[in-house]
Parts: C-alpha cells; sequence; structure tokens
C-alpha cells in the first residue's frame, strides 16, 4: 500500500466523518426549524384539492410558489450506495426528500401569507434530480416545487 | 394577469377559452455555483445558488407563457403546470404551461 493510496483512504474517511458529524447536525437543526415553523403556519388552510369551496366569497385568487433545493450529505450518499448493493428502504433519501417538499411548503405558505390569503388550493409537488446520483457521482440533491392557488376571501362584515 | 392553478378562477366567470400557452427556459449552472455546491455535498444541506438559480429561471418560463397569453388577448391563465428535465448534465429545462382564458 502505497502512500497515494494512504492519502486515499484518510481523505476518503474525514470526508465521511465530516458528512457524518456536520451532516447530521445540520439535518437536526433544519428539522427542528421545520417543526417550529409548521406550527406558526397553521393559519392558512391548504387543501390539494382542485374545486374551492364557496367561490362566490372569494376576493382574489393567485399563483403561488415555493422552491428548495436540498443536497445530501457524504456519509448519507455513501450509505446509500452501500444500500444499493443489499437493496432494501432508504430512510436517508426519504429524510433527504421530506425535508425539501417541507421546506418547499413552507415558502410556497409564506408568500400566500404575503397576498394576504387565508388558504391554499390545489397543491401539487414537482420534483427533480439537480445533480443525479448514479455509480461514477452519487451524490444527490433534490428539488422540489410546491404550487398552489392562494384565496383571498372577502369579510365578513 | 391573474394566474392560478386551479381549473377556475373562483368567484370570477370564465368568458372565453383562448388556448393552450407555453414558456419554457433552459439554464445552466456556472462553475461558482458547482464549487459550492460540491461541498454542500459533503456536508448536506440547501443549495441556496440553486434555489435562487431555478427561481429566476422558473420565473422567465413564466414571462413566457403570460407573452403569448397576452398574444391571445387572455387576460389570465388557468390550469398552470410546471415540469422540469435535465436536459443535459448540469442544465436544467423549465417548462410551465397553462390554458389562456379570458374573465370579466
Amino acid at each position: 500500500m502505497g502512500f497515494a493510496d494512504l492519502f486515499g483512504l484518510g481523505a476518503f474517511l474525514f470526508f465521511l466523518a465530516l458528512g457524518f458529524g456536520i451532516g447530521t447536525w445540520r439535518e437536526r437543526s433544519h428539522l427542528a426549524s421545520l417543526t417550529r415553523r409548521e406550527s406558526k403556519s397553521t393559519d392558512i388552510g391548504v387543501a390539494n384539492l382542485r374545486a374551492v369551496t364557496q367561490p362566490e366569497t372569494v376576493e382574489h385568487a393567485e399563483l403561488v410558489m415555493g422552491q428548495a433545493v436540498i443536497a445530501n450529505d457524504y456519509f448519507k450518499t455513501v450509505a446509500a450506495s452501500l444500500r444499493n448493493i443489499v437493496g432494501g428502504e432508504m430512510k436517508s433519501l426519504e429524510t433527504l426528500m421530506t425535508r425539501a417538499r417541507r421546506e418547499a411548503t413552507l415558502r410556497m405558505l409564506e408568500s400566500a401569507r404575503a397576498l394576504g390569503a387565508t388558504e391554499v388550493w390545489n397543491v401539487r409537488y414537482d420534483t427533480s434530480n439537480i445533480t443525479s446520483g448514479n455509480s461514477k457521482n452519487p451524490a444527490a440533491s433534490v428539488e422540489v416545487l410546491a404550487s398552489g392557488t392562494a384565496i383571498r376571501r372577502k369579510s365578513t362584515h | 394577469m391573474i394566474l392560478v392553478n386551479t381549473e377556475t378562477i373562483p368567484g370570477r366567470q370564465i368568458r372565453e377559452v383562448k388556448g393552450l400557452v407555453q414558456g419554457n427556459t433552459i439554464r445552466a449552472k456556472h462553475l461558482g455555483r458547482d464549487i459550492a455546491a460540491g461541498l454542500k455535498n459533503l456536508v448536506g444541506g440547501e443549495l441556496r445558488g440553486y434555489t435562487e438559480l431555478l427561481t429566476e429561471a422558473r420565473r422567465q418560463a413564466i414571462e413566457r407563457m403570460m407573452a403569448q397569453a397576452q398574444e391571445l388577448g387572455a387576460n389570465a391563465i388557468v390550469n398552470v403546470r410546471f415540469t422540469t428535465s435535465a436536459v443535459t448534465q448540469g442544465a436544467a429545462e423549465l417548462y410551465a404551461y397553462g390554458t389562456a382564458v379570458t374573465i370579466d
């Protein structure tokens, strides 16, 4: 085993540890932030129904969007490629997708709130992978777009 | 111009359907963002540069769609949908489409 191999192995282990340490910490703080902001976002009703109830009371309707691109960390990337050999559930990638969706949803709600809307209807999610995971470069990052129609109702008085 | 992704505009009456309108744009990410993204792929987390890039690109696709609708004399677009596809390595196509209509 030459020096170059040792260096390569060292770098691999370093990135693995870095990914595990910082990646896990960042994921945990992101999830905590999502939960905190979601509990504050209960003022806006969300539905994926196409037909808005009581359309005659609607004052304003407008398309709102929210998007987020989230990258996986190196440790989870390696773990996922190992998982690819033995098969089964990829928990870490599930968390990645969930984080991106929740973040996109919150951003959509934010723009709805800026319009003074109280409801968002017909919520849709679109997903695309920006850097695709393959055998050469397994690093995955995912983009999620959440879109819906924000509704402001006429005031009752 | 009113945009919604529902089939009707709540509280408004659709007078006339003008037809399908669409807008697309293909964007490549640049090297600086790639380097930043490479680092993020180690520690995980949001790729803000890409989020901004895609937000801006999507806005352009929407603007092109709206320009088409204006040419048709429409004042609203209903049932707006988005799709994204990776055309080549490192470039993404953003596509927005909907039905141009006139409302009261």
